[in-house]
């Protein structure tokens, strides 16, 4: 999978989390908790679908990786690039 | 030769899980969501654990601990089980406190406890704010030494009744102190205070009906009356469980039983390190509950102006130690009106009291029978201040103890809100102790009550599925079968 490919993956399981916010703006390197209503059950959920869906563990010490879509994207990239999108 | 309740069950699961309580239902669900086989296992006829109800002859239906809980129910209920149980959730508007400080409603959010703090009470706006956004910013991991009584102290010095209107209703929701950690007071206010208190329409019957569905529908084999006797551990790891006399296998095990139960009752202390079990040997439980039940005639409906919910007290000052006392002065009201089960006519009061287990324990049956009787008399009397002639409308009253609490979930002391906040710790540390082996449960007082065991189970959940993806890439040793 591309970056590009991976955030739009992310992209999906946020729009299934958050199904009343408008995502076409987010923008990448701005927290997503500042530009979502966001909490920590919120952040577990992307990590158990991007599991559920494609088998990647991320350890919880690895979840502040996620803060933006810029890094999300990047510490996924090693981990997603031998994947095919689903 | 008596039901086998475990007729049809496989040898073999991806999961166990033991217990069905919120928690153990909610870790159930999301592991088969997953993908995993799943086998729950409750020793009662009923599924919910503490969320649940009980039927009296003349169509009576009383909630035991359906009270109210945050706004943060619809979402995990949307997510973790249907949208048809998460539209059910409605707020509780009238909120109301009587004690002889203050008598006020409010619809217990931040915007109207601000109103009332700095309008009634006359408190600094500022003070107000600062207070509201301290408690918004804690998390669980923060520092602990700081009280909830200091946290009051240093926001509003010398203001008891300050304290009063912002405690009360916490006690009663997961029966933390002043003396408790202030972040376990703190994050539990701030859940209700960002939109109020809300409740299941339908009742706690429909509502576990309704799970009990989706459960089916995700593929877990649900199974009541199943007593789980021993948690099995063989060569170092969880093995599965030994249930009604039958020996079944697990990748992994779950358990939603009380934490010091798991520990000392199922797996038993030897399996694990002496600083371990000292630690889970120091964690003290939270306190029991008394509770008394009263059911209106048919069609006699209560005032709505009563409210939803009443935190009534005749004691001069708040004081942890006059909640738990066996001299009630302090009590809740649940009024449940006909809206509560849409198409009954029936009015309910639930009063609940804090309450200690040891108290209760000591009695003889005879004097245990009185003490049940008085409870329920001297309710009826407090109640009447609100409920005018309530003697005379009452069709059926009864009353629950902890020892009640401890003969339906086996709860140690018949705890009604697990444990203290140390209890977190032991719960998360468990894999570690016995590789496979998980805790989900009330522990720590932010992961009890009804949102805070559904999203433990949650945050278990990932865990277990964390664990049985790497368990199977790791190759297992082969070792000698250990009992």
């Amino acid at each position: 999978m591309t970056s590009g490919e991976i955030k739009e993956v992310v992209l999906d399981i946020l729009e299934g989390i958050a199904p009343d916010e408008d995502l076409s703006g987010i923008v990448d390197d701005v927290p997503l908790r500042e530009q979502l209503e966001l909490d920590s059950m919120d952040f577990l959920d992307i990590v158990m679908e991007l599991r559920k869906r494609y088998r990647v563990q991320i350890p919880e010490d690895d979840y502040v990786e996620l803060a933006t879509m810029q890094s999300t994207v990047d510490y996924l990239a090693p981990l997603m690039k031998d994947l095919q999108k689903v | 030769m008596p039901k086998d309740f475990l007729q049809g069950a496989h040898d073999r699961y991806d999961v166990i899980v033991i217990g069905s309580g919120l928690a153990g239902l909610t870790a159930a669900n999301t592991l088969a969501r997953a993908g995993r086989s799943v086998l729950l296992l409750e020793q009662h006829y009923k599924l919910g654990g503490m969320a649940t109800w009980f039927r009296r002859p003349g169509g009576h239906i009383f909630d035991i601990s359906l009270h109210g809980f945050p706004v943060g129910m619809v979402k995990s209920c949307r997510r973790y089980w249907t949208s048809e149980i998460a539209d059910s959730i409605v707020q509780l508007k009238n909120i109301r406190f009587d004690n002889p400080m203050f008598s006020l409603t409010t619809t217990f959010n931040r915007e109207d406890f601000t109103r009332l703090l700095v309008e009634r009470f006359q408190v600094a706006a500022d003070a107000v704010r600062s207070f509201f956004d301290t408690a918004r910013g804690m998390n669980f991991y923060d520092d602990q030494r700081m009280t909830t009584g200091e946290l009051f102290e240093r926001s509003f010095p010398g203001r008891e009744d300050v304290i009063r209107l912002l405690m009360e209703p916490i006690t009663y929701a997961n029966g933390s102190t002043l003396e408790d950690p202030a972040i376990s007071y703190g994050i539990v206010f701030s859940n209700f205070m960002s939109k109020g208190v809300f409740t299941f329409q339908g009742g706690t019957d429909h509502l576990i009906k309704l799970m009990h569905a989706d459960l089916l529908k995700s593929g877990v084999d649900v199974r009541i009356r199943a007593d789980v006797e021993r948690i099995i551990i063989r060569g170092g790891r969880v093995w599965g469980v030994r249930v009604n006399g039958r020996e079944i296998a697990a990748g992994s095990v779950v358990s939603n039983a009380n934490l010091k139960s798991t520990i000392f009752k199922l797996v038993g202390e030897e399996r694990f390190d002496p600083s371990f079990r000292d630690e889970a040997r120091s964690v003290r439980l939270n306190n029991s509950s008394c509770q008394v039940y009263m059911a209106l005639k048919p069609g006699d409906e209560l005032d709505e102006n009563l409210g939803d919910l009443l935190f009534s007290s005749t004691a001069p000052l708040f004081r942890t130690e006059a909640l738990l006392s066996r001299d009630v002065t302090s009590r809740t009201y649940s009024f449940y009106y006909p809206r509560t089960r849409p198409g009954s006519d029936r009015c309910m009061i639930v009063s609940s009291t804090n309450a200690r287990y040891e108290d209760w324990a000591g009695l003889s049956r005879d004097d245990y029978e009185a003490s049940k009787q008085d409870l329920v008399e001297t309710t009826l009397d407090a109640a009447s201040k609100y409920v005018p002639n309530i003697r005379e409308r009452v069709d059926h009253a009864e009353a629950s103890t902890p020892l009640t609490f401890h003969h339906y979930t086996k709860h140690l002391d018949g705890a009604s809100f697990g444990t203290k906040f140390e209890g977190l710790a032991v719960s998360r540390a468990l894999p570690e102790q016995v590789s496979g082996l998980f805790h989900a449960g009330s522990v720590g007082i932010i992961m009890s009550g009804w949102l805070g065991a559904m999203n433990y189970g949650v945050i278990v959940a990932n865990d277990v599925d964390n664990w049985l993806l790497k368990s199977a890439a790791a190759p297992v040793a082969p070792c000698a079968e250990v009992s």
